[in-house]
């Protein structure tokens, strides 16, 4: 080939690029090790289309982000895509006609028939329109096991949340403390709203709870056990104070702190830190005892734009974000599961794999975001926090509230 | 003061006709109505639409469907937000007396004319250039029982100090406290500094004649003479205390548990996090009624009836 054509191959190949070559915005709140690890792996995807990937980080955790995502929405300086947790934190900006409809990318690549669980679909779907992609499912219904901790007291991992219990004085005897808590609300509230309650008052109760908004059953001999369960570990998590949910992981990985009741998510620390399931650390789904998977997750949100060329790199990037390889690669590093029950994660280690058979096998559950709007999330954030750091307030006192709380939820 | 007014009446000007009250100075009025405008429509217009929402059942987006008083009793039966409000009448009367104290004390030892007092005055004012976020995290961590000041002491031999306030409900408030008198005090000093500076020589001259000690002066002659920068002081420190946010944010997020929550947090987690507008407008009501309860009978006293001095 003479060089003049090449020149003007490379020219026409820049020319084509530039041309399609779309900056897209994209806020999330994935800042922690594992997860900005894993949104490289997006970023990659996207800018090898030719675009370009313009990271809107915001640290602090989703209570942080959303605001400032909302506002710079209603204010009318959207970004392109925005991460949120689907379920119902959306519903209102979606019937203020706020974000794109996507129910063509969804047809043309035959959501409906890939993504498993259905109810991921279903959370993204208002009035048969699809509003968001769901990039990865996260359950809350985890608890890890910190192999270092357990050496120091010369036991065994325990299998079941009973277990765990008793070990705790050999832990503390080891100068370990058994339960890491971080200081945040929606962590504490979130170990009892999401998998003490489901683990120990099981499915049912749960599930009379959260989806029909039953005072009664918060009363009552189920949750009363959840409740006196959340109290004991209470007890267990003096000794750690830190804020963020991966400092309290890192106790773990040090052996600091024995336990650890978080979403899969820790899993992206402990692979961050190059240790091996189920020796270095262990992991028990719905703390052993009544295993169901939580099918939370993400999902991306796009909001409506005046220009077509941003239009068009939107939808380019929800079916990207749906592809298997951008499956593949972001949950692997991430922690989580892929939204699409086709895909091979090949190298999947024992605690993701328990994770795929519950999936598989049925064993799960709606988020409580799908189920329960943020203002009661709040709420019961609110209440449970005060709980977990007021060592005076008993246990029928918070279910009292708890209950008041339900019974008011819309 | 108007400049015409005093102009003497001279020959030809009498007969021209006074020019009416409206039209008087009408160069500086028309200056003054884009400030005027901004009054009217931002911050009274928005204070009005701010407090008609919160009458209603607004969630993520304001929507006119009334609730009634809803939204006040669901605030008032609220822990949280009763936690708020203790949480600032703490801070508040803590803040205001001690930077006062402080500051004054600050300013009346660089007032006696010592050595390297430019050095001193720019370590003491620096603080107030960092931003409350910045002061948050830098006391956030000198606070942490792991790496900050009680490890430090530990370290020295000290092996049973303990000084954790961030972590214990019960004093969480003073680890508030100790970061924004630290923050807040050098700008008050400044301001006492020029106001000591104002005091005439001759006055202190005269006491020292008079045979009346250091101590008594300031107490007796020279504080009473300060009074208007004790007042610009009052208002700075109070518009600080109510805005009390991002210092909670940055340096516990109002925790542990809900113990270090304050009016400001309640109302953005309740607008933002908890996606309910209406909430948060009606907390954000109530402190506006609380600072007019405060502010407006004061301002009366102060600026409304006769003029003081």
């Amino acid at each position: 080939m003479k060089l003049s054509t090449q020149l003007l191959a490379a020219t026409a190949i820049c020319a084509a690029s530039s041309a399609g070559a779309v900056d897209l915005e994209v806020m999330h709140w994935w800042t922690s090790g594992g997860e900005a690890a894993a949104v490289t792996k997006l970023a990659e995807a996207w800018d090898a289309t030719g675009n370009k990937w313009v990271d809107g980080a915001i640290a602090g955790g989703g209570d942080t982000a959303r605001p400032i995502m909302v506002s710079r929405i209603i204010g009318g300086d959207p970004p392109a895509a925005f991460q949120f947790n689907h379920g119902r934190q959306a519903e209102e900006l979606i019937d203020a006609g706020l974000l794109l409809d996507i129910t063509d990318v969804a047809e043309a690549q035959g959501w409906k028939d890939i993504v498993n669980p259905p109810s991921l679909l279903d959370s993204c779907t208002v009035d048969g329109k699809i509003y968001c992609a769901p990039i990865n499912i996260h359950s809350w219904n985890w608890m890890w096991l910190s192999g270092p901790a357990y050496e120091k007291a010369g036991l065994e991992m325990p299998t079941d949340w009973n277990g765990f219990v008793e070990s705790a004085e050999a832990l503390r005897a080891a100068g370990v403390t058994p339960l890491a808590m971080g200081g945040q609300a929606w962590q504490q509230a979130g170990a009892f709203n999401n998998v003490m309650t489901i683990a120990i008052a099981g499915k049912d109760a749960w599930l009379s709870v959260m989806q029909d908004k039953n005072a009664e059953t918060v009363m009552g001999p189920e949750y009363t056990a959840a409740f006196e369960a959340y109290a004991a570990a209470r007890e267990l998590a003096t000794g750690i104070n830190v804020q963020d949910w991966n400092q309290a992981t890192n106790a773990l990985i040090t052996g600091e702190g024995g336990a650890q009741i978080m979403g899969d998510w820790a899993q992206g620390e402990f692979a961050v830190a190059g240790l091996t399931a189920g020796k270095d650390y262990g992991c028990l789904p719905g703390l052993g005892l009544g295993a169901y998977l939580q099918t939370g997750g993400d999902a991306f949100y796009f909001p409506v734009n005046d220009d077509p060329e941003i239009t068009a790199a939107q939808k380019e990037l929800a079916a990207l974000l749906l592809s298997p390889e951008v499956q593949v690669s972001f949950n692997s590093v991430k922690g989580s599961l892929p939204v699409r029950g086709d895909v091979d994660l090949t190298t999947v280690n024992e605690c993701t794999q328990k994770g795929l058979d519950l999936l598989a096998n049925g064993q799960t559950l709606p988020a409580s975001e799908q189920l329960i709007s943020p203002d009661t999330i709040t709420q019961l954030n609110d209440l449970m926090t005060e709980f977990w750091n007021t060592p005076s307030m008993t246990a029928p006192e918070v279910q009292q509230q708890y209950a008041d709380i339900i019974a008011s939820a819309e | 003061m108007t400049t015409t007014d005093i102009r003497p009446d001279t020959g030809p000007e009498k007969a021209v006709r006074r020019p009416s009250r409206l039209l008087r100075n009408l160069s500086s009025k028309v200056a003054m109505v884009p400030l005027i405008f901004t009054a009217l429509v931002i911050f009274l217009g928005g204070t009005i639409w701010t407090v008609v929402y919160s009458f209603t059942k607004s969630g993520l987006l304001p929507r006119l469907s009334w609730a009634g008083l809803d939204q006040y009793e669901r605030l008032w039966s609220s822990r949280k937000w009763i936690v708020s409000i203790e949480n600032l009448a703490i801070y508040g009367v803590f803040s205001l007396i001690g930077t006062l104290v402080i500051g004054f004390i600050l300013a009346a030892l660089l007032d006696r004319k010592i050595r390297g007092e430019a050095v001193f005055r720019s370590i003491f004012l620096y603080p107030f250039a960092l931003s409350f976020i910045v002061t948050g995290l830098v006391w956030q961590w000198i606070l942490n029982p792991e790496l900050g000041l009680q490890s430090v002491v530990r370290d020295l031999g000290w092996q049973s100090f303990t000084f954790d306030p961030l972590n214990n409900p019960n004093i969480v408030m003073f680890g508030l406290l100790i970061a924004g008198l630290w923050q807040g005090t050098g700008l008050i000093m400044c301001i006492m500094l020029a106001g000591l500076r104002g005091i005439d020589e001759d006055i202190w001259k005269a006491a020292r004649v008079d045979g009346i000690g250091t101590v008594k002066t300031y107490i007796r002659i020279v504080i009473p003479m300060m009074r208007p920068v004790f007042v610009t002081s009052l208002v700075l420190i109070a518009a600080g205390i109510v805005k009390l946010y991002d210092l909670v944010v940055a340096q516990t997020s109002g925790g542990p548990g809900i113990s270090s929550e304050v009016p400001a947090k309640y109302v953005m987690t309740a607008m933002f996090g908890g996606q309910n507008l209406g909430q948060g407008f009606a907390a954000s009501s109530m402190m506006l009624l609380m600072v007019v309860i405060i502010l407006i009978p004061w301002a009366y006293l102060e600026f409304g009836g006769k003029k003081h001095g």
